[in-house]
């Protein structure tokens, strides 16, 4: 969830952008990355494993460990973690490690 | 009880008359008086520096601080300024039965002055009920408050903050 | 193809250090970040920092982290933001750029700030979303405002264990506990002290069994540990939870190092393979430097000082700064350095740094042959 008030940091001051989470319309702020703007929204589940299906999400927040990957646009592997969000953003959740394994 | 600062996470009694920071109970008992409540050699100094009386001295930068009891006036500039949140400022002699403990506290909501709140020593239990008398917010202090708190006088070598509002998340 | 006399790879505390530390001496410095904004941990630490003035104590990390920004542009320090480095070939820098496009930066002498990396720990359930690096939740509070969870519980007593989960209690959250595996607390006794005062509880021989849930944490299973690390049985008890925090340690990113053609020594008390440096901050290539994190893992005034230490290394090196002159200044900041390192805490740290440097001796006078 959002931080609204803190006794230290002063509120962002940034203007809101909507992006699409598997077809529902969240709200993020420019310029944070897009784990960031869903873990706001409450998910937390950003992918699954292949085989088992099994949730992954945000882990090491510095693009290191690939736990974070969605399909964003149309392409599949996008760390989260460091990739801003854009107004229009389309994120799906990816199941494996490609869009076709969504299927099997 | 708690057995020690390596362990429990808080210095004991012990390690506190022990550390150069520490006033005796005769100081204490005279008037209002820093308690530096800091019994690790770290690399700071930062105390040394903020006090304008020249009552604390840190010889090199990892050494204790050192309370000079008789410089200090009970100013409390120091409170708002350790890093370390580890000094305190005692006056036990603010009324006939009280004495008010003030600790630097950075936490939303902002204390009200006149709330009842319950006064915690330093594992967080909850030894007594304490009046909040004052808040202190200055710019210098860059966000850190100094709220005081009055307390029965017994309670003046264990209270060291107040219980904080539950935390829901979404303040 | 760009060129400069020093490039600093990692804009961190010490890398804009050493950036700036070169450029007053006259030095052409490039740095290079592979974030949209330079300061590495600075901006994700909001409480004030410990040292003393030289050290900018008492100030927030993240107000520190504008002021070196701000002395690096005056500075003249050139800034290659989102630019990742992919490799170092003789001098010769690989960047990435923005995620698109690769550039090439030739320098005379390179200083790689790289910084560290968290280690992490496996057990059942640490794979459900809501487990992760105590740095990676601090970065979600700290610098983007969203709070991953409610409750929390940390694992491991280090400075960056405790001074998080205070943070954590300053975002609104609860930390159910903190556990540490060893009989003893591991940070210093001030940052635990403040969240014992605020009624977090820790936990000396605990640590974490296993984490509950279907699609995130919900709850966490800790468990004492006798002494020779294996659980106590029937000692477990299980907490509310929703976030599980990793602060276990952090270890040296020694991957540019290595390319780099650096020889590495292991040594825990550093936080694992470290780039032999000698007392220059020169690693076993002549003109390649390391400092902060990446040359062990220390604190911030370290940091800073060996930033400043590689900066007139590197000046004296490019002849901006003359030998005798170079001299004094690096004598005054190897007694700051010793100092910085006096006290229980740094005892291990003295030790693996000499052997560091011995080591820096030894292999440098065989290439010298």
């Amino acid at each position: 969830m959002r931080i609204m008030r803190h006794p230290i940091l002063p509120p962002i001051n940034r203007k809101e952008v909507n992006i699409t989470v598997d077809g529902k319309l969240v709200s993020a702020i420019e310029g944070e990355p897009i784990a960031s703007a869903l873990i706001a929204a409450g998910i937390m589940t950003f992918r699954k494993t292949r085989i088992r299906k099994e949730p992954r999400g945000y882990f090491c927040g510095i693009g290191l460990c690939t736990d974070c990957m969605m399909i964003v646009d149309g392409t599949s592997n996008v760390r989260t973690c460091i990739t801003p969000v854009r107004e229009g953003m389309r994120i799906e959740t990816q199941v494996g490690l490609l869009r076709e394994d969504a299927g099997c | 009880m708690s057995d020690g600062i390596a362990t429990a996470g808080s210095p004991s009694i012990e390690e506190l008359e022990r550390s150069p920071g520490f006033p005796n109970r005769k100081r204490l008992i005279k008037g209002p008086v820093a308690v530096i409540e800091c019994v690790q050699e770290i690399p700071c100094d930062v105390c040394g520096s903020s006090c304008p009386f020249d009552a604390i001295k840190v010889p090199s930068i990892s050494s204790l601080p050192e309370l000079d009891e008789e410089k200090c006036t009970g100013c409390g500039t120091c409170v708002p300024l350790c890093p370390g949140l580890a000094i305190f400022l005692v006056d036990y002699n603010f009324s006939k039965d009280e004495a008010l403990i003030s600790f630097p506290y950075e936490f939303l909501p902002i204390p009200k002055v006149g709330t009842t709140v319950d006064a915690t020593d330093r594992l967080g239990r909850s030894v007594t009920k304490g009046r909040i008398v004052r808040v202190l917010e200055r710019e210098q202090f860059d966000h850190t408050l100094v709220v005081s708190i009055a307390v029965p006088k017994k309670f003046t070598q264990e209270v060291r903050g107040m219980a904080l509002p539950r935390g829901d998340g979404t303040r | 193809m760009l060129t400069t006399d020093v490039a600093v790879i990692g804009g961190g505390v010490a890398g804009l250090v050493a950036a700036i530390e070169a450029s007053k001496f006259g030095a052409r410095v490039h740095l290079i970040d592979e974030n949209a904004r330079a300061g590495g941990q600075l901006f994700k630490q909001i409480h004030k920092f410990f040292g003393s003035h030289r050290h900018y104590a008492g100030i927030r990390g993240f107000e520190i982290g504008e002021k070196l920004l701000e002395e690096a542009q005056k500075n003249g320090v050139q800034t290659l933001l989102n630019s990742f480095v992919f490799g170092i070939f003789g001098k010769e820098i690989g960047i990435i750029e923005n995620q698109t496009g690769a550039r090439w930066l030739d320098a005379k002498t390179i200083i790689l700030c790289c910084g560290a990396s968290e280690k992490m720990i496996v057990f059942p359930g640490w794979t459900l979303p809501g487990v992760m690096g105590a740095g990676a939740a601090q970065t979600l509070i700290n610098v983007h405002h969203v709070s991953p969870g409610k409750k929390f519980l940390m694992v491991g007593s280090g400075n960056v264990g405790l001074v998080v989960s205070y943070q954590m209690l300053q975002a609104g959250a609860e930390v159910v506990a903190v556990v540490e595996a060893l009989p003893r607390i591991g940070g210093w006794g001030v940052h635990a002290s403040k969240i014992r005062r605020w009624g977090v509880p820790i936990l000396t021989s605990h640590t974490v069994k296993e984490a509950h849930g279907k699609e995130r944490v919900e709850a966490a299973t800790i468990v004492a540990l006798d002494e020779n690390w294996k659980h106590v049985s029937n000692s477990e008890r299980t907490l509310e939870a929703d976030v599980i925090c990793l602060a276990v340690g952090l270890k040296p990113n020694v991957e540019l190092p290595l390319m780099a053609g650096c020889e590495t020594m292991f040594l825990e008390e550093l936080g694992g393979r470290v780039p032999i440096h000698d007392e220059n901050m020169e690693t076993t290539e002549e003109g390649i430097y390391v400092v902060g994190d990446c040359a062990g893992i220390e604190e911030a005034c370290t940091a800073i000082e060996s930033g400043r230490l590689a900066g007139v290394a590197v000046a004296e090196k490019l002849g901006y700064l003359s030998k005798d002159e170079a001299y004094e200044l690096k004598v005054q900041i190897r007694k700051i350095l010793d100092d910085l390192r006096g006290g229980p805490f740094g005892e291990h740290r003295v030790r693996a740094k000499q052997q560091l440097i011995e080591r820096a001796k030894i292999l440098k006078g065989l290439k010298d042959e």
